[in-house]
């Protein structure tokens, strides 16, 4: 039967639409399935070189994000707020804006929530919850609206503004909760949110939160708004073509702000999570480098909603496997974001990939 | 006859594009060659490749009689061969000599610049090839006639015995043209060879000895110039007879749609670019704006549509203020506009057709349920009538507009803008680097919106375009409105004049 | 608190500034943007020390630290000109590369992801005329000799960019490939150079923080230092002179910041904020103005 018409057969029956998504989907995250298989090639080139056996510590990873309930549990945490941060930088992204400061961001909203958890009692959970999380999002939404103003109106760029205010974020949430908001004992953090505050464990006996609901269901948000809504169309315009976008009477300066404050928030709202989710108070430096990881899963992911996601629990896996994987074998953590590195590295040209895969196809 | 250039069955295909199909190209020495044909006919890639821009895919180049592998422009200019781009090849923020000596430079000690030597050889070849010249001023402070000088310097200066010109006149008045045509008959005179690439038929019959015409990257014939005419030479560049000429609806009822009372404003540096604009437009009217690009044409229109701030002066449309309206704005009461540089301005890549068709309505119903979800459905179904009415030559309406060609693209723009039923079309350039089938369409749908009661602002460096096309002429020079004509009551000379500064007898 | 041996500090905590921002002008004039300026100076830190501690000789350490910078220089220019990939996010995946990658090789070496051992570092010169003058002299007299190289390569940094036929056509390059191309410069070529000077030069600049500094290597230790360049690059106007001039009040703000910790006045926390208000202060005050040299598009030839 010719392709055409059983194209048709199957159209008549409603389910190809799907096929044929999914697999024009496929072919285009090819390069970035490459792009990982090659860093985990060259990471075990490192691992090599450096003493140490990149099946041992490879296994060793698996077997800690997938092995277990606990290693499971763990590869979701992790991957919650990467998912956030990953969306944040999508988002700023499609606008044509580079959001590096995701970090800062999701520092900064975990304050802004942790504040209003600790600064309230007796109120019921369905008020107080969402309180948390609108503090953690304003919170963000300022970290993103600082670099949107100074760009749209003194043409600052947001690469270092954003960088400058990722470290400015570190240092001030650090200091309030070494002075002002410090909890008695050694520890810089602050006290137990209440209890009206706290997102509950949905796997138990691990840390999953129901943050990890809000990451999915805001990943599909921010999907259906940039593709469905005026707004979306306003931004994705803005970022590839900035001079036919104005011509079209958008108002660029807008969409950037907005896009800009909107990607903070995103970022904010991860850190309200991880806050109300998971560790139940603020503490100094809780973040092993989230706003990196989302970055590098927001390329992997192609900024595809679909893709972050899956390309969270990927990095999710990394960050609980390498706690196994340095337990059992160690080699230092660090590793991990060599691999995240060379993610990055080869996702950033896709020439490169092809250019690869040429060499590899004349070779073999 | 020796000779100077044999380029034998060049073949050059780019992705989806064959551009030059075994095309066999002499030039004699001492002489001013044509190379004559349409937007897109591949002249400029034969050129390039001759220039050591592009490798050809087949064929052969000899220069004297030699054959040569042309591997990069640096090999062109040692055989004696420069070329004078159509975008000028220039350095903005470098002077004169500096980008005449770019890429040989002098030195002291053979690590320092030696600029002491560079003005003197410099001045020495301004002298020698009577090209007048401020050695010492940033191309950007120059007019474009005198940076087109600078590019013929550098040409001469690295000892080009072969001059090949793309396009020259696009960017000059009629009596700079002219200064260009002696300027390269004196280099005739001085044993140069010199090959001139366009697409006007007239200038190409007043200075050339002999023509070659291309049509679609294949030869059509050469010829000697006593021995064809403009009927002939058009013949062979189109395959068929062309109209310049419109027959136009003569005009009812004299209502003001656009009105401009002293506009200023300024450029992106922060000088003056409009000095006070005075301007009407009548409904069913085309006004042509001729002028020198560079003469504050791109600031007025970015001033009409709302992307530049006016300094003072107004703007109405229909009577009503819009001076200080947003672009959104503007758009909603009935401007639209065919921006100049479709690729930058009117379109956005990476959409899709239907996507770029709605934009500019995108937030409106019937587009925009409550002005917030966009519609797919009724998006969907605009496009495709938009593509049955304007021919856009497209898979579908989901095709991404960087896949299509350089008129359909801009099919997509007219589409867009004309179906708004507006009442007052900016048009900038629309037909440059268009071939002639889609530039007549353009202009043929310019026209059928006059005819429906639009007022149409056109701007355009073409003064054929302008000629065929205006019901009434006003010249642009240095920020202001210099003059309006009735095409009957002028010439070309006249306009020439008034595009130059020059008063008018 | 305001003294002569603030200033003094001031001139030495601007050196890898300066360094990293005339790389940063190196690469910004072909029209490369090159953000991972950060994560070149934070390996050649590293590198440098290594090689310090394999060999014992600081000078060494300094080559390593060139060397270090020099690769990635090359890596970033493989894959923005060859491969034609996003400037920023190449210069963020080499930021990226290089903290897990000290930190890892941290551990490997010496067992700690927090510091290294100590080693040799270079030693302070004292210049014996320039020492003797009042004031002046006691702020640039004595100093480690990368302090003084960075002074030499400042001016030398001028004289190639506006006095010598490479530095016309690293301009022509940067603001228009086309026309250098079509004047027969390899364009290719001259922004693989200049992108791997620019690693070069922020190789001298690690080599400082950790072997002309503080004498060993420690996790994270250029601090943002190679943005805080970038800025001073643009407040600069990508101008050699400029840029040493906006690096040395960078670097007196991170001078002031040390002294005042040490003082103890305000909470240290707060203090280490100020390199950064200060950056976005100047760049808010100073950007709009200021118009690239190049408008970073990748070139070819078709």
């Amino acid at each position: 039967m010719a392709e055409g018409t059983e194209e048709k057969q199957m159209e008549a029956q409603g389910t190809p639409k799907i096929r044929s998504w999914l697999k024009s989907g496929l072919q285009s995250i090819l390069p970035q399935i490459i792009a990982v298989f090659l860093a985990f090639l060259v990471g075990a080139a490192v691992l090599l070189a450096t003493g140490h056996s990149p099946v041992d510590a490879y296994s060793a990873m698996l077997s800690g994000a997938f092995g277990d309930i606990f290693g499971i549990g763990q590869t979701f945490t992790q991957a919650t707020p990467i998912i956030f941060t990953a969306l944040a930088f999508s988002f700023a992204s499609k606008c044509g804006l580079f959001n590096i400061g995701a970090e800062g961001q999701l520092i900064v909203g975990a304050f802004g929530a942790a504040l209003v958890g600790i600064s309230f009692s007796g109120l019921p959970a369905f008020v107080h919850i969402p309180m948390a999380l609108l503090a953690g999002a304003l919170a963000g939404g300022l970290w993103g609206f600082i670099p949107a103003i100074l760009k749209t109106k003194l043409g600052a760029h947001e690469v270092i503004t954003t960088m400058m205010l990722s470290y400015v974020a570190t240092y001030l949430t650090s200091y309030m909760v070494n002075y002002p908001f410090k909890a008695p004992g050694w520890v810089a953090q602050t006290v137990p949110i209440a209890m009206s505050a706290q997102l509950p464990r949905i796997l138990e006996p691990t840390q999953v939160s129901a943050s990890i609901f809000f990451a999915v269901a805001l990943a599909g948000l921010t999907h259906y708004t940039l593709q469905r809504t005026t707004f979306g169309y306003e931004v994705r315009a803005t970022g590839l073509n900035l001079t036919a976008a104005e011509n079209g009477g958008i108002n660029v300066k807008r969409e950037m702000i907005l896009a800009l404050v909107i990607s903070g928030a995103i970022a904010g709202l991860g850190g309200a999570g991880e806050v109300l989710g998971v560790h139940r108070r603020f503490i100094d430096g809780f973040s092993p480098g989230y706003g990196w990881d989302g970055l590098a899963v927001a390329l992997v992911g192609a900024l595809h909603p679909v893709g972050v996601l899956l390309a969270a629990v990927l990095f999710g896996a990394l960050r609980s496997g390498g706690m196994t994987m340095t337990r059992v074998t160690g080699v230092p953590l660090d590793i991990v974001v060599i691999l995240q590195a060379l993610v990055v590295l080869f996702v950033t040209a896709p020439m490169l990939i092809r250019y690869i895969l040429r060499r590899g196809g004349h070779k073999g | 006859m020796s000779p100077a250039i044999q380029m034998k069955s060049i073949t050059k295909t780019f992705p989806g594009v064959l551009a030059n199909d075994k095309i066999d190209f002499i030039v004699e020495k001492g002489e001013i060659h044509g190379l004559l044909g349409e937007n897109g006919a591949g002249k400029t890639v034969l050129m390039s490749i001759l220039y050591g821009l592009f490798q050809p895919d087949e064929g052969q180049i000899y220069v004297n009689e030699k054959q040569v592998t042309m591997d990069s422009p640096a090999t062109a200019i040692g055989l004696g061969i420069g070329m004078v781009h159509q975008h000028f090849m220039l350095v903005p923020s470098l002077t004169v000599a500096e980008n005449v000596i770019l890429g040989r430079e002098p030195t002291k000690d053979k690590v320092l610049l030696d600029m002491d030597k560079t003005l003197k050889d410099v001045k020495a070849s301004c002298e020698r090839y009577n090209l007048e010249v401020d050695l010492k001023a940033p191309i950007y402070t120059l007019p474009v006639g005198v940076q087109q000088r600078v590019e013929i310097l550098k040409a001469l200066y690295r000892g080009a015995d072969i001059l090949i010109l793309d396009e020259p006149t696009s960017v000059l008045t009629p009596q700079e043209a002219a200064e260009l045509f002696r300027a390269a008959r004196a280099l005739k005179d001085q044993g140069k060879t010199v090959v001139f690439i366009s697409h006007k038929l007239r200038e190409v019959l007043w200075i050339c000895d002999r023509i070659t015409v291309l049509k679609r990257g294949k030869v059509v014939g050469t010829v000697r110039v006593e021995d064809t005419d403009l009927g002939e030479l058009a013949k062979m560049m189109v395959g068929r007879e062309v109209i310049y000429r419109f027959e136009k609806k003569p005009i009812n009822g004299r209502e003001v749609v656009l009105k401009v009372a002293s506009l200023k404003a300024l450029d992106d540096r922060g000088l003056p670019a409009l000095k006070g604009i005075d301007l009407e437009v009548y409904a069913s009217e085309i006004l042509g704006v001729a002028g020198v690009e560079g003469n504050g044409q791109s600031e007025l229109v970015e001033t009409l549509t709302g992307l530049r701030k006016s300094t003072e002066g107004r703007i109405l449309l229909n009577n009503t203020e819009i001076t200080a309206a947003s672009p959104e704005e503007r758009i909603r009461l009935g401007i639209s506009h065919v921006p100049e540089d479709r690729h930058k301005r009117g379109l956005i890549p990476d959409f899709s057709v239907m996507e770029n068709l709605i934009l500019g309505s995108h937030n409106r119903p019937p587009f925009a349920r409550q002005g917030v979800i966009l519609d797919y459905k009724e998006t969907s179904s605009y496009a495709r009538k938009l593509i049955d009415d304007f021919s856009i030559r497209t898979q579908s309406e989901e095709t991404s507009v960087r896949h299509l060609s350089g008129g359909t693209q801009q099919r997509v723009v007219l589409a867009r803008e004309l179906s708004r039923e507006p009442k007052l079309i900016i048009a900038s350039q629309p037909t440059r680097g268009l071939d002639v089938g889609a530039t007549e369409f353009v202009r043929n749908k310019i026209v059928e919106m006059r005819d429906h009661g639009c007022a149409v602002l056109l701007i355009s460096a073409d003064l054929d375009e302008i000629w065929a096309l205006s019901d009434r002429i006003a010249v642009m020079y240095e920020g202001k409105v210099v003059a309006v004509r009735n095409p009957q009551e002028t010439n070309e000379e006249e306009i020439g004049l008034l595009m130059a500064g020059g008063k008018s007898g | 608190m305001i003294n002569v041996g603030l200033f003094a500090a001031a001139v030495r905590m601007a050196t890898p500034i300066v360094f990293a921002s005339l790389g940063g002008i190196f690469s910004e004039r072909v029209g490369i943007i090159n953000v991972g300026l950060e994560g070149m100076m934070l390996t050649s830190a590293f590198s440098g020390v290594a090689i310090t501690f394999f060999t014992g000789n600081p000078w060494l350490g300094v080559l390593a630290a060139i060397l270090a910078g020099g690769l990635l220089g090359l890596l970033h220019a493989l894959l923005t000109v060859k491969f034609i990939g996003n400037q920023i996010v190449s210069g963020t995946g080499i930021n990226i590369f290089a903290l897990g990658f000290t930190a890892y090789m941290s551990q490997v070496l010496w067992g700690s992801r927090g510091a290294s051992e100590t080693v040799q570092g270079l030693n302070v010169v004292a210049v014996p005329l320039l020492q003797d003058i009042p004031i002046i002299g006691e702020i640039i007299g004595t100093h480690t000799p990368l302090v003084y190289l960075m002074l030499i390569i400042t001016v030398l940094c001028y004289i190639v960019l506006f006095r010598t036929p490479l530095g016309l056509r690293i301009r022509a390059v940067g603001e228009n490939p086309a026309a250098s191309d079509t004047a027969g410069i390899d364009v290719f070529r001259i922004k693989y150079e200049c992108v791997m000077i620019s690693g070069m030069l922020a190789g001298l600049g690690g080599a400082f923080l950790s072997l002309g500094h503080l004498n060993l290597f420690a996790w994270g230790m250029t601090g943002g230092r190679g943005f805080i360049a970038l800025a001073a690059m643009i407040f600069g106007k990508w101008m050699p002179f400029g840029a040493f001039g906006a690096s040395l009040l960078f670097g007196f703000a991170d001078a002031l910041q040390m002294r005042l910790q040490a003082l103890g006045l305000l909470p240290p926390q707060i203090i280490l904020t100020i390199p950064y208000v200060v950056t976005i202060a100047v760049l808010a005050g100073v950007v709009g103005r200021a118009a690239p040299p190049s408008d970073y598009k990748p070139y070819s030839k078709e």
